[in-house]
């Protein structure tokens, strides 16, 4: 599928930017909604290399989100823009974002990743306490307050960018000999460790690269939404995009992109159903109550498939192929 | 000249167990050395010593003359040590080939950059790997099975892959950590054959782990005994047969006639 990684990937830049001329005419509302598609593809697949490939089970991406959207604001803000263009400009801020969310990782991943399982969960859910709790105490960025961010750069083109540069690095990390190291420490670390493998490198490397990409996602948002408040990175947006990678089956890529889409267009398309005049009385009460059938929906699909939607199949995977000689 | 690996007066205490007690032992190279004794007498114990799992708590274990304690274990496996497990432990996950493909990132030259960017160069490391990996797979017979999941070959393969699998790390010793555990008597005289042919082909050192007397008389050139952490008797299969110490170890002392 990925004979030619290079080129598929500008195949999907050139696309989003093909798209993005025709995106002025849509209806705002729809724009928000593919938007927060394309930024919960950024979140759903950069924690699918911590959580899905490497096997760690971390609950802290809102954090290092937190960390990347408040970094790329406030450069935003506080950094006086005219000697440069716009765009190069906002590539910076999202770039300090990236950094900073990366370090954020680095400095939670090292003294944590010895840690196993629900201990680290426990660690990297107290990491993004924290960064919510310090957030709300900088007056600068607007404390609880939360914070208004004047531009709005984030468009189309730069979040499907950002998307496809985040599936790219990690599918192409992933698959190559390189990338095995990920996924033997996610089956088997002492056999890893014993096969000459340093596990405390690639689980660092994928903590931060993830982190990174969360940082991204961060702040593409702030500046889409052009308001952003610690609230908005709490415990509970971590839990949605840990769901949307199990959902779609970790270390599933293909899958993990599907989940982000289908659970960011769900809560939406039957809040639209509750609005339906012509639908039943019964039908609409039980849309209004969306966030319920959501969680049922949720629960449902783990009894009927523990594995995700699309379980471990190798959509994304490649084994080379061995010429005959 | 010095031994391959050589354990000088190792002690490990767990709390006040002592699992080793001042263990001295060698292993020259290209040599099939054995380590049995009955269960509990801390043979896994030194296999984890020899791969860094645990620390001794006294003593010193040397490697082509450098010493490897408090190593971490994949800097051991990078010094040319490789096992395998007692209790198999495969990538379940990933297919044969792809187990296989896992043990030679130590030796990659690429890193995070090439595996992006898929140059000239990372198409021909990767090239190379997998010409290795097959050329490895195909000695063992597992050519074949090369995309099947390793956890759907049947036992015996699935402790080849193993041992194909910690090959494929070029070590200079070859540790096996029971490998005829679970086998039937067919599968054993099979894996005996397996590990004579390695060893031969490979030129490497073996240290076999077993408690299964025929595997150990039937393949090693020398066999140090362990009763209790204690080494009891050393040296070749036909003096071990015969040493009263190793049978009362294994069978118990002959009861005296009754009084």
């Amino acid at each position: 599928m990925f004979e030619r990684p290079k080129t598929l990937f500008a195949v999907a830049v050139a696309l989003s930017f093909a798209v993005s001329k025709f995106s002025g005419g849509v209806n705002p509302y729809y724009y928000d909604i593919i938007l927060s598609i394309g930024i919960n593809i950024i979140l759903a697949v950069s924690l699918n290399l911590v959580n899905g490939h490497t096997g760690q089970f971390s609950l802290g991406h809102a954090g290092f989100m937190a960390a990347g959207a408040y970094t790329a604001a406030a450069f935003t803000t506080f950094v006086p823009p005219h000697h440069i263009a716009t765009t190069l400009f906002f590539l910076l801020a999202l770039f300090a974002g990236g950094l900073a969310a990366a370090l954020a990782g680095l400095a939670v991943g090292v003294p944590s990743l010895r840690l196993k399982g629900d201990y680290l969960a426990i660690v990297t859910l107290g990491f993004g306490q924290i960064i919510v709790v310090i957030l709300q105490n900088i007056d600068a960025v607007g404390a609880s307050r939360g914070f208004s961010v004047a531009s709005g750069y984030t468009n189309f083109f730069w979040t499907y960018f950002f998307a496809a540069l985040t599936v790219y690095v990690i599918v192409h990390l992933v698959d190559s000999t390189y990338g095995r190291g990920f996924l033997a420490v996610r089956d088997d670390e002492i056999a890893a460790d014993a096969m000459g493998i340093n596990t405390t490198k690639y689980k660092v490397v994928a903590f931060t690269l993830g982190a990174f990409f969360a940082g991204i996602a961060g702040g593409l948002y702030a500046h889409f939404k052009q308001f952003i408040s610690p609230d908005g990175f709490d415990f509970f947006k971590s839990v949605d995009i840990v769901v949307m990678v199990i959902l779609g089956g970790m270390g599933n890529t293909a899958g993990v992109i599907f989940a982000a889409v289908l659970l960011t267009i769900l809560p939406e398309w039957l809040r639209t159903v509750s609005g339906c005049t012509f639908l039943p009385h019964w039908l609409r009460d039980v849309a209004q109550n969306r966030m319920i059938l959501y969680s049922l929906l949720l629960i449902v699909l783990m009894l009927t498939r523990p594995q995700g939607l699309f379980g471990d199949a190798r959509l994304f995977r490649r084994t080379p192929k061995f010429k005959k000689p | 000249m010095n031994p391959l690996l050589e354990i000088r007066d190792c002690t490990v205490r767990f709390g006040g167990l002592k699992a080793v007690s001042e263990l001295n032992f060698a292993v020259g190279e290209g040599e099939l050395a054995g380590l049995i004794g009955p269960n509990g007498a801390g043979k896994t114990t030194v296999f984890n010593l020899i791969t860094g799992v645990y620390r001794p708590t006294s003593g010193d274990i040397r490697f082509a003359g450098k010493s490897v304690v408090g190593r971490r274990p994949y800097r051991i496996t990078a010094r040319g040590i490789a096992r395998t497990f007692q209790n198999i432990r495969l990538f379940a996950s990933l297919t044969v080939f792809e187990n296989v493909r896992a043990a030679f990132i130590m030796h990659l030259s690429h890193g995070i950059f090439h595996a992006l960017w898929r140059g000239p160069g990372f198409a021909r490391e990767e090239a190379r790997i997998d010409a290795q990996v097959m050329e490895l797979l195909e000695i063992f017979h597992l050519g074949e099975a090369r995309d099947a999941l390793c956890k759907s070959l049947p036992y015996g393969d699935q402790r080849r892959l193993e041992i194909v699998r910690a090959l494929a790390t070029r070590p200079k010793l070859l540790l096996l950590d029971e490998p005829a555990a679970g086998m039937n008597p067919t599968e054993k005289q099979e894996l005996m054959r397996l590990i004579r042919f390695t060893q031969e082909k490979f030129n490497i050192a073996v240290l076999l782990v077993e408690h299964d007397m025929r595997v150990v008389m039937g393949t090693c050139h020398r066999i140090a005994v362990l009763d209790y952490g204690v080494k009891i008797a050393e040296g070749a299969p036909d003096e071990i047969r015969k040493n009263p110490k190793v049978i009362e170890a294994y069978l118990g002392q002959e009861e005296p006639a009754h009084a």
